[in-house]
């Protein structure tokens, strides 16, 4: 599956990092509290979180994810969507809570790979 | 083309001129269909711009308009009878993504270029503006490569009895919006050595953390040196303060954190950092002095070095002859 594919599945709107939306998506792992993701997401995973600033994106490339889903429409600032435009991180925003969206993500046969 | 080609052609910011076909074929009002029909054979194109007498631009002709054409029997018109006149064009100096959105817009396959007087330069289609963009992808890697093939090569190259890389990065305190370019670098310099990449995962992740807790803690932040070597990455970052008060609880005990609380709300302190950069370490040493300073120190041994294939270079890894 790729990063693609999920936007549509999931009326994701795209926020940033609209050149790597052919990325494939190996897993998914949600978390808010950015140790945690530093020590458990893996490289292609989709990422599902409440937050919403500059580091997002730096944990995201460092970790290579493949896309980052921000949840409940938290606002996106500016300097983070340039930061992932540079990185090629797709910022993915959605309305909907972490946990509608991982029922979905789950539904459209993404697992965790723990 | 869809719209998230359009943007990546927007981010790279090409001129239609860097793109475009520059040694257009024309033809006249006057060409007989046949003699277009023979020109796009022998050229292998699939439409050409349509200029008078006086070279002015006055109309485009496609291989669909001939195909019209023959389809309703009319073999012995003329290109001024069955071409365009409703004339699209671009400019040189405009930006391809102006360009794409008149393809999507218009639905033509080319457009006619014209200069700043209005005169004829060149031709563009989509495939023109695709073999562009492939091309400077394609530039864009090669750069990578060589970078890489470079840095992978320092420990071959440079001749001493022992060669290391020695990479500073200074920290700044309470500087989120930069937290992770250090780590970034280190990362980038690692993979363009030729580390594998879950060593330089791990780095990473060891750095990160280490970056954060100079930007969460540290009162004048500080500084990561990383030194690679053709065996090992040695990390080790330095700050005056202000100490870590009860180092057992820091590396020992889960959730343990003295984060601020309005910098937890950004997701930061789950007391976790130190026991990441451990799990990520082959060694760890941790000296703190409260009103003195941290310093930390963190060793991942690199299995990358070794050459593919030993024979006739024995010493290769440290570069001898």
């Amino acid at each position: 599956m790729i990063v693609r594919e999920i936007v549509q599945a999931l009326g994701l709107q795209v926020v940033a990092g609209n050149a790597a939306l052919n990325r494939q998506i190996t897993g998914g792992y949600s978390a808010d509290l950015l140790s945690c993701v530093m020590a458990r997401a893996k490289t292609g995973n989709v990422w599902v979180t409440l937050q919403a600033h500059p580091n997002v994106v730096a944990i995201a490339a460092l970790l290579e994810v493949a896309a980052v889903i921000i949840t409940e429409g938290v606002p996106v600032p500016e300097e983070v969507i340039a930061k992932a435009n540079a990185e090629k991180v797709p910022l993915l925003s959605t309305p909907h809570t972490t946990f509608w969206v991982v029922g979905q993500l789950t539904h459209l046969g993404l697992s965790a790979q723990e | 083309m869809g719209a998230q080609e359009i943007t990546r052609v927007q981010k790279l910011e090409f001129r239609v001129g860097q793109v475009m076909t520059r040694n257009v074929i024309t033809v006249t009002p006057g060409t007989p269909l046949s003699e277009l029909q023979e020109l796009m054979r022998k050229h292998r194109i699939s439409g050409a711009p349509v200029v008078n007498d006086d070279g002015d631009l006055v109309g485009v002709i496609s291989i669909e308009d001939l195909v019209r054409a023959l389809e309703e029997g009319a073999f012995n018109a003329f290109v001024g009878e069955r071409m365009s006149s409703n004339l699209i064009t671009v400019r040189e100096a405009d930006a391809v993504d102006t360009a794409a959105q008149k393809f999507q817009q218009t639905g033509v396959g080319r457009l006619p270029v014209v200069n700043a007087w209005g005169e004829l330069v060149g031709i563009l289609t989509k495939g023109d503006i695709t073999r562009g963009l492939l091309h400077e992808v394609e530039a864009e890697t090669q750069d990578e490569e060589i970078c890489r093939y470079r840095a992978s090569h320092i420990f071959r190259d440079v001749e001493s009895d022992d060669t290391s890389l020695l990479l500073r990065y200074k920290v700044a305190p309470r500087d989120f919006t930069h937290g992770g370019n250090a780590s970034s670098r280190i990362k980038r310099a690692l993979t363009r050595v030729g580390a594998d990449p879950q060593i330089v995962r791990r780095a990473a992740i060891a750095s990160y953390e280490a970056e954060m807790n100079l930007i969460i803690h540290a009162d004048h932040g500080g500084q990561i040196t990383a030194e690679v070597d053709s065996s090992e990455l040695k990390l080790t970052v330095e700050d005056d303060g202000p100490g870590i008060a009860d180092l057992r609880r820091a590396l020992e005990e889960p959730g343990y954190t003295t984060t601020p609380p309005e910098i937890r709300q950004m997701g930061f302190g789950a007391g976790m950092g130190l026991k990441n950069i451990r799990k990520c370490a082959d060694q760890m040493r941790l000296e703190s002095q409260v009103g003195q300073g941290t310093t930390l120190g963190i060793t991942i041994r690199l299995h990358v070095f070794e050459p593919p294939s030993a024979s006739g270079n024995g010493n290769a890894q440290r570069g001898k002859p």
